[in-house]
């Protein structure tokens, strides 16, 4: 694909514009951003993939706490290390960002809920997506009759088949009506 | 494709979800089999198209079509609705490709070859027929395949993987480049086909990016895409006719090329973008929302100021009477010693006796004068700052009704409370967060909400001791009142005062009883919110509905401060008038006076020129209001700051540095670090608008100042936010704020402009100031302008359609158009409603249904699998080793099918494996079931 460490090339750069949501200036800034990740080894590398750790180590990822599972998604890796291409990068970024769809928005952010990479988020996925939005500290633990009220509050709203999970429709059939999804589901570098 | 199989395919869109890493691999290289197994596909139809149409070869194919089919059908389509419509366009379109090619083939090849098409047609249509049968039935097509498996004899692996949707386009792609290479021997029909192909084409290019696929695929369908387009679009401009077509091609490219570039410049172009960006992931959406809101206020007030200083004060200044030729344009003789005294211009003439240059300019009401036409241009300045005045007010209203609407628009789907917990736990992380404290504090916030939901929903909640409740309650609002009640009293009393000062003259008093009004209402607005603040602790009201009650307390304290003030100024206005009263009949005395002098001394010379500063003159309420409402806003604006440098910065320092040196923690401890306080800052914000739109009729220069404290605070916050600020714990949502700030702003619009309005109405303007000075009342610029600069006709329409027999039914007309309106909203919502309980009940059929047909598939798979084994069983019986190993081969196959079922299972939506168990159905149910579920589900 011709991506060289350094420069992107025009052509790439337009076909990114037009696969993303990014700008041409956004795009530069993600390419900058990543290659600053990038030993120096790694630069002459085209593709190169960069390993979950470094990618966690961008403050706008620092503090979230699905940041895991958001490297896990995009990444394209065979051996689901959660490492990223700069491709990767970008789609990351053009999901993240501010002009991209509620479709693809809410696609992504149920394949991150999604802990098991099942297709559903069964009541595991929403115990481990409560844990995740409470910290890890104990006294913001939610206990374990509470977790049980709540994830079967969940399933009683949003499980519109009653199977006992959620799938990619019925999440997006919730997230689609809730007034404030987009505007926060969003990563700015 | 029948539409069946297109449920279907929409049903796998789900599952594509779960195997990202796997199946885009597999994907890829099926992708790169595929291309070579149709590269020799193309190849072999070459050679029997050569050849004649052998059963062998029809066989081949049909082979062909059934793997195709299979494959399909297994394949996990990324894809979404728009991209099936599309693909069953491309159906369409290929049944007529096939067509264009069988009449293209008839000139040059045989009658044989053209059976041998007519005969993979039909198959390919039997095929099409049994792929959607094969969904239902999965084991008799399990059996075909088998069969020909034996007959053909290959030893070909079967993929069960995925293999992506493009695959049929591209086998169409290929037989449409067939067709190019001879454009001319098509008809115009054919044409139009084609070109709608190109403009699907287009449409998939342009939908792309809204698709969730990895960057490697889009970048590979997007070249196949723009490859066939330019080859097509490249063939359709040879043509003769052709030319305005491909001319119009180029053109929308360059325009989409354009239109690209313009975008990025647009968004270069927005200011603080990147500012409020660099906040947002630091503090979350809320602390942004405020700087939002801050930049729409500036992006108002500079088109207020655009206004106000391209209508009225440059054309008075550029072609108005010069400083100094009038009167009213000319610091009085007393004065003039002090004018240009710093503490004067300082403080906008803080008295009648002293007053700057700054009351004798373009800044001020007083300065214009009543001349109807001015300069070369015959420019209508009263009547331009008139219409001037209305239109601010008019923009403003419209621009903040307009925000509104979008606003409920775009959230107003968000009011039903019938997904609160799903809300809660999948919209509640801001993902813009990247400081691990405001994670921190989001953390407890979610925690706590969680519960709250939790407590609320179980309904348990402790109510005892109610009645020490209500009394507290009843005790703070008593308190609240009477905090109200006292500011608004101190404020008419210092208001009082200071008139009695001024009467008295000023430099007899202090600096601080010179600025007492000012002082006395900042301190207030400072000093009240927190004693509301301790107040509503006694309340013990949720954080929220306390966080309402507190905005709505500071509100009804701003607003009573601000109209006490302005009582305040009615009464010196009233002061005003009856001195100008005195003063009007002082200078006829005056003039009389000065004429009379002049007569006795000497007849004949020119009536004497006196000076225009020794004139004595009014007192011009106007100017005194202007000037008032420029000392608000200027002291306003400097308490904030100071508040701002002083309880933000300050503290910040001294917590920081003096921590190294004090008993306790002082970060951890009680000062600690200040919060971002969004609401307080909005509200602040508000009121000060509110000011500028009342002050803006009597003094032009208050939008130009407001934008100048608008632009000086969006530094100073930002960098205050980011370098002493921690963020907030009460995080609340950005979303729900925004229209209540802007219902708050709405409520100051209309509330500042009653009094401008009033007075504008009935009070009538100074005798010697200003430009409708001389006239009964401000408006009646505007009947002066219809009778001399409109004919006569025109100012007769306009007084018949003003009579209040007109104007009553009009405006009877517009409030039943209002309930009109208002109660098809109603019946609309109503609607809604009854809509959301029959999909509901619907849902609950088809999901009853559906488990019904689940049954029944299973039990039908059941019975078929073991008639397969059955026979599997005889035949392994009965035949020699050589056939054996087929068998082997099928039963490897078969289990292959199991695997897949199994994996794809979950996947579908419909069960997690525990279960299966559970339910008793078998992991190879049939995905029948799963495509009524897709189309249960109402999309958005």
């Amino acid at each position: 694909m011709g991506t060289t460490a350094s420069q992107l090339g025009k052509e790439l750069l337009s076909e990114y514009q037009e696969l993303t949501f990014l700008t041409k200036q956004e795009i530069l800034l993600a390419h900058k951003r990543f290659t600053e990740l990038l030993t120096r080894e790694e630069k002459d590398i085209p593709n190169v993939r960069v390993p979950m750790e470094r990618i966690l180590t961008l403050p706008e990822l620092k503090s979230n706490p699905f940041r895991k599972r958001i490297c896990y998604v995009f990444s394209t890796s065979e051996h689901k290390d959660g490492s990223l291409t700069f491709e990767d990068f970008l789609d990351l970024l053009s999901a993240f960002s501010d002009s991209a769809t509620m479709e693809i928005k809410s696609h992504y952010a149920f394949r991150i809920f999604d802990f098991d990479d099942d297709g559903t988020l069964d009541s595991d996925d929403l115990q481990k997506l409560v844990n995740c939005l409470t910290g890890e500290t104990d006294d913001t633990q939610l206990t374990f009759e509470e977790m049980k009220q709540l994830i079967s509050n969940i399933l009683e709203e949003s499980d519109i088949d009653k199977d006992g999970t959620v799938n990619l429709s019925e999440f997006q059939h919730v997230i689609s009506r809730s007034p404030d999804f987009v505007s926060s589901f969003k990563i700015v570098l | 494709m029948s539409r069946d199989n297109l449920i279907i395919s929409d049903n796998d869109t789900d599952v594509q979800v779960d195997f990202p890493a796997e199946d885009q691999t597999s994907q890829e290289d099926n992708a790169h089999e595929n291309k070579r197994r149709r590269k020799a596909d193309g190849k072999e139809r070459k050679k029997r198209a050569i050849k004649t149409g052998r059963a062998s070869s029809i066989e081949d194919t049909e082979e062909h079509t059934q793997k195709h089919n299979r494959k399909r059908n297994g394949s996990k389509n990324h894809k979404h609705d728009k991209e099936k419509d599309q693909a069953k366009k491309y159906q369409n379109n290929k049944e007529e490709e096939g067509e264009i090619k069988r009449k293209a083939a008839k000139s040059k090849k045989n009658l044989k070859n053209e059976q041998t098409k007519k005969k993979e047609q039909d198959s390919e249509k039997s095929g099409t027929k049994k792929r959607s049968k094969e969904k239902k039935r999965k084991d008799s097509a399990e059996k075909d395949t088998k069969e020909k498996e034996k007959a053909k004899k290959k030893k070909k692996v079967i993929e069960t993987s995925s293999e992506p949707e493009s695959s049929e386009e591209e086998n169409e792609e290929e037989e449409e480049e067939e067709d190019v290479v001879r454009p001319e021997t098509l008809t115009p029909e054919e044409l139009e086909k084609l070109k709608e192909a190109v403009e699907d084409r287009k449409k998939l290019i342009q939908g792309l990016r809204g698709k969730p696929w990895p960057m490697k695929k889009k970048l590979v369908t997007l070249k196949e895409s723009q490859m066939f387009v330019e080859k097509y679009e490249g063939a359709l401009g040879k043509g003769k006719g052709r030319k305005f077509y491909a001319y119009k091609v180029m053109m929308t490219k360059k325009w989409l090329k354009f239109k690209r570039d313009f975008e990025n410049f647009k968004t270069a172009c927005i200011p603080w973008e990147m500012k409020i960006k660099e906040i947002e992931s630091h503090f979350g959406s809320s602390v942004a929302s405020y700087f939002l809101f801050l930049r729409w206020m500036y992006g108002i007030n500079m088109i207020l100021f655009g206004l106000t200083f391209g209508l009225v004060m440059v054309p008075e200044a550029l072609m108005g009477h010069p400083y100094g030729s009038l009167p009213r344009k000319t610091v009085p003789r007393p004065e003039e010693g002090s004018a240009m005294d710093f503490a004067v211009l300082w403080d906008f003439g803080v008295s009648r006796f002293l007053k700057g240059y700054a009351q004798y300019s373009v800044l001020f009401y007083g300065y214009y004068n009543n001349q109807r036409a001015i300069g070369w241009l015959k420019y209508r300045l009263p009547l331009s700052y008139f219409l001037v005045g209305v239109g601010t007010v008019a923009y403003s209203y419209m621009v903040v009704i307009r925000t509104m609407a979008r606003n409920a628009n775009e959230g107003g789907i968000g009011d039903d409370n019938s997904f609160n917990f799903s809300w809660k736990t999948f919209t509640s992380w801001d993902y813009l967060i990247g400081n691990p404290e405001t994670a921190d504090n989001k953390f407890a916030s979610i925690t706590t909400s969680f519960k709250e939901a939790i407590l609320e929903e179980q309904e348990s909640r402790k109510d005892d001791n109610i009645h020490l409740t209500r009394f507290l309650r009843v005790l703070a609002n008593f308190l609240v009142l009477c905090c109200l009640a006292g500011s608004g009293y101190l404020i008419y009393f210092v208001v009082r005062r200071s008139q009695k000062f001024t009467l008295d003259g000023l430099e007899n008093h202090s600096w601080w009883e010179r600025n007492e009004v000012n002082m006395v209402m900042s301190l207030l607005g400072m000093f009240c919110p927190m004693l509301f603040d301790v107040i509503s602790s006694l309340e013990n009201y949720h954080p929220r509905v306390a966080l309402q009650w507190q905005l709505g307390r500071i509100f009804a304290l701003f607003l009573g401060n601000l109209y006490t003030f302005i009582i305040a100024l009615m009464d010196e206005i009233n002061v005003k008038r009856e001195e100008e009263k005195i003063v009007r009949y002082n200078i006829t005395m005056w003039e009389a006076s000065l004429y009379n002098g002049t007569l006795s001394e000497n007849s004949t010379a020119p009536p004497i020129t006196v000076h225009p500063a020794d004139v004595p003159r009014g007192p011009c309420w106007e100017t005194m209001v202007g000037q008032e409402f420029v000392r608000l806003i200027i002291s306003d604006t400097m308490t904030t700051y100071i508040t701002l440098l002083i309880g933000d910065f300050f503290r910040a320092v001294l917590v920081r540095f003096l921590n190294y040196c004090w008993c306790w923690d002082l970060e951890a401890g009680f000062p600690s670090y200040s919060e971002f306080d969004v609401s307080g800052n909005v509200l602040g914000l508000i009121f000060n608008q509110g000011m500028i739109w009342m002050g803006a009729f009597y003094a032009p220069c208050l939008p130009a100042l407001n934008v100048l404290r608008l632009h000086v605070s969006m530094y100073l916050q930002c960098w205050a936010v980011m370098c002493c600020n921690v963020p907030q714990e009460r995080v609340f949502k950005a979303s729900g704020s925004n229209n209540f700030y802007m219902a708050m702003l709405l409520v100051i619009l209309f509330l500042s402009t009653l009094p401008a309005i009033y007075t504008i109405v009935s009070i009538p303007p100074s005798f010697d100031c200003g430009p409708f000075s001389g006239k009964n009342r401000m408006f009646d610029v505007i009947q002066e302008t219809l009778e001399s600069d409109f004919p006569a006709w025109f100012g007769k329409v306009f007084s018949y359609a003003s009579n209040p027999g007109l104007v009553l039914p009009f405006i009877l007309l517009m409030v039943l158009a209002i309930y009109y309106l208002q109660s098809t909203s109603k019946s609309y919502k109503q609607a809604n409603m009854e809509l959301k309980k029959k999909l509901q009940t619907q849902n609950e059929e088809n999901k009853k249904k559906n488990k019904k047909a689940a049954l029944k598939a299973a039990m039908d798979l059941e019975e078929a699998r073991k008639a397969a084994t059955q026979a599997a069983q005889l035949q392994a019986k009965h035949k020699p080793p050589s056939q054996q190993y087929e068998n082997i081969e099928w039963d490897h196959e078969q289990r292959r099918y199991h695997r897949r079922d199994v994996r794809h299972q979950p996947t579908r939506g419909s069960r997690p494996p525990h279960h299966q168990e559970a339910t008793g159905h078998l992991p190879g149910a049939p995905a029948q079931p799963r495509m009524h579920r897709s189309s249960n589900v109402p999309k958005h």
